[in-house]
Order: structure tokens, then C-alpha cells, then sequence
């Protein structure tokens, strides 16, 4: 017998519920569902609310792996030391298990109740997630999230291809939208978290090419990010409301990336610019989405 | 070594359970919902 292993009572359902991260996974199903609803052809409210549960439930087997790996780093972190894992709450185990039934579900039932083509892009993504994002990159290269955040932007090509079978120019640039929006979005959030990303080893940019370089990739970043976000009306595929909007908000966005690219940490500073851009970046995605059903709508 | 309080492992497991027997249930009325649809569009399966 080991006496390594400590004895947890059964994990709270609620843990499990941690363990898929329902805050990201709001935006997940948000993209997703604003996808699906941006589609060109109608889609029965059943199977529309069966393949938004597969996104969420995909989104969610992907976050538990995520956690499953990371519980070394989360337990460094404390933004992320009271997750179940690092808390003690739940054994390894049974968050392993979980995710990967999770994620096998999800993707079975996508493929069974909606269509192939949506179940197979929604596993790419959990996959992408977990075994390239997690295990791969994020322990290894600063450009971690740059690439790694290819799987968050696969939800409005899934709820695309859940209505339609098919994927078509719009819901690529809305893919690119999501990629390139990333790198701004979590670099803004690893400015005013680096001294964390650092005791817990994660070679975000911030730690190891420093504030200046972050800073000027941010602003980077934005440039083509805002011209994909606009794109889709001057190509014809969305009306005014989007495009009016995608002008607006993109516009703003840019407003706050110059102004923490141009900035320079200061001792004690609040980052109160990083934090500025980190809370609008998340608003803007919602918004722009929400811009884009409503441009359909009217269209 | 202490083993968990009895008492706590009965109320987590019941807790889990309720969770299960509800997520259950809404699948199989997922599921007929899902047939019901399919069936009205045409779609053999």
C-alpha cells in the first residue's frame, strides 16, 4: 500500500462544475450561438440548442483537462489557487475522467444530432485546446497564446457549420477575428499578472521578452485584428449595423491598445490602462457578435 | 491518515446523485425532442 495518495471524500458536484470553467465558457457559447445564428439558413431550435450544448459541453471537457494539467501552475497562481484541483477539493483522477467522458460525449452527440462537419471541427478544437495549446505551448514558448488561441475561435465556425454543414468565408473571418483579438486581449491581462505568470514558470511575454515588447505587440496585434473585424462589410457579407458598429468598437479598441502600447510601467502602478483594455476587450467581443445577429437580422 | 467523515462522503454522493438522475432525465427528453425533429424535417435517423 502508498501512502502517497491522500484520502479525498467524493469531489462536490459544484467542483465539477468548476472544472469546466463557466466563465469562459460564456463566451464560448456565445460566439457559437451568434455563428449559428448568422448563418444564411434557418436551423430547428432543437437541434440549434442541442449543437450550443455541445459547444458547451466541448468547451467545458477541454477546460477540465486544461485544469487536470495545469494544477501544478494553478496552485502558484492567485488568480487560479482556489480551483478544485490545487484546493484539494477533487482527486486528479476523477477530473481526468471526467473531461475526456465530457469531451467524448460532446462530440459524439454533435456528430450524431447535428452533423459531422460540426462535430469534427468541434473536436479539432478540444484536441487544439488541450494537447497543443495546454501541453505543447504554454510551457514552452511565449507565443503560447498566440497560437494556442486558435481554439477559442473555433466556436463560431462550429455553430456555422451546425446550421449549415458547410463552412463559408464569414465564418473564417470570424475565426481570424477570435485569433487575432487573443494576443491583445490576453497580453493586456498578463501585463498586470506577470509577477504570477512568473513564480508559476509560464513563459508569457510580459516574463521573458519584457513589458516594452508586450506593449508594441499589443498594438501589433491590433492592426490586423481590426481589419479583419471590419472586413466583412466592405466584402458584402454583413450590412450598416455591423459595419457601423465593427468601425465604432474596433476604433475604441484601438484607442486603449495605443494607449497601453505607448505606455511605460511606472513603480507602483495600478495598470489601470492593462486593466482598462483587458475588461473592453471582452465587452467588444460580445458586442460584435451581438452586432452581427442584429445586422442579420435586419439584412 | 484520517479517513473522510461518513456523514460527508453520504451527503456528497447523494448530492451527485440528484445532479445525475436531473441530467439524465433532461437528456432523455433531449433526445426524444432531437427524434421528434428529425423525424417532422425528414432526416432518416
Amino acid at each position: 500500500m502508498t501512502p502517497a495518495t491522500p484520502l479525498l471524500p467524493p469531489a462536490h458536484w459544484r467542483d465539477f462544475l468548476a472544472l469546466t470553467k463557466p466563465r469562459v465558457m460564456t463566451l464560448v457559447v456565445f460566439t457559437g450561438l451568434c455563428g449559428m445564428l448568422a448563418a444564411p439558413v434557418g436551423v430547428h431550435p432543437v437541434i440549434g440548442f442541442t449543437a450550443i450544448l455541445c459547444i458547451a459541453l466541448g468547451a467545458g471537457a477541454a477546460g477540465a483537462l486544461n485544469q487536470w494539467y495545469e494544477s501544478d501552475i494553478d496552485a502558484v497562481m492567485r488568480r487560479t489557487q482556489k480551483r478544485p484541483l490545487p484546493d484539494g477539493r477533487m482527486d486528479r483522477q476523477a477530473a481526468l475522467h471526467f473531461g475526456v467522458g465530457l469531451g467524448a460525449f460532446s462530440v459524439l452527440f454533435m456528430g450524431v444530432a447535428v452533423n459531422i462537419v460540426a462535430a469534427a471541427i468541434l473536436t479539432v478544437s478540444i484536441l487544439f485546446y488541450v494537447l497543443v495549446y495546454t501541453v505543447w505551448l504554454k510551457r514552452r514558448t511565449p507565443q503560447n497564446i498566440v497560437i494556442g488561441g486558435a481554439a477559442g475561435a473555433f466556436p463560431p465556425l462550429i455553430g456555422w457549420a451546425a446550421a449549415t454543414g458547410d463552412i463559408a468565408l464569414l465564418p473564417v473571418l470570424l475565426f481570424l477575428f477570435v485569433f487575432l483579438w487573443t494576443p491583445p486581449h490576453f497580453w493586456a491581462l498578463a501585463l498586470f499578472m506577470k509577477s504570477d505568470y512568473a513564480a508559476a514558470g509560464v513563459p508569457m511575454l510580459p516574463v521573458v521578452s519584457g513589458e516594452r515588447t508586450t506593449r508594441t505587440q499589443i498594438g501589433l496585434y491590433t492592426i490586423p485584428m481590426a481589419a479583419v473585424a471590419i472586413l466583412p462589410w466592405p466584402l458584402g457579407l454583413t450590412g450598416g449595423i455591423y459595419g457601423i458598429a465593427a468601425v465604432l468598437l474596433t476604433g475604441l479598441f484601438a484607442l486603449l491598445a495605443v494607449r497601453v502600447a505607448k505606455r511605460t510601467t511606472h513603480a507602483d502602478d495600478a495598470m489601470k490602462p492593462e486593466k482598462a483594455l483587458f475588461k473592453y476587450s471582452i465587452v467588444y467581443l460580445f458586442v460584435m457578435f451581438g452586432a452581427l445577429v442584429v445586422d442579420r437580422w435586419f439584412a | 491518515m484520517s479517513l473522510p467523515d461518513p456523514d460527508l462522503i453520504r451527503s456528497r454522493q447523494r448530492g451527485r446523485a440528484r445532479v445525475m438522475a436531473l441530467l439524465l432525465g433532461a437528456f432523455v427528453i433531449l433526445v426524444f425532442a432531437i427524434s421528434i425533429a428529425k423525424i417532422r424535417a425528414g432526416v432518416p435517423h
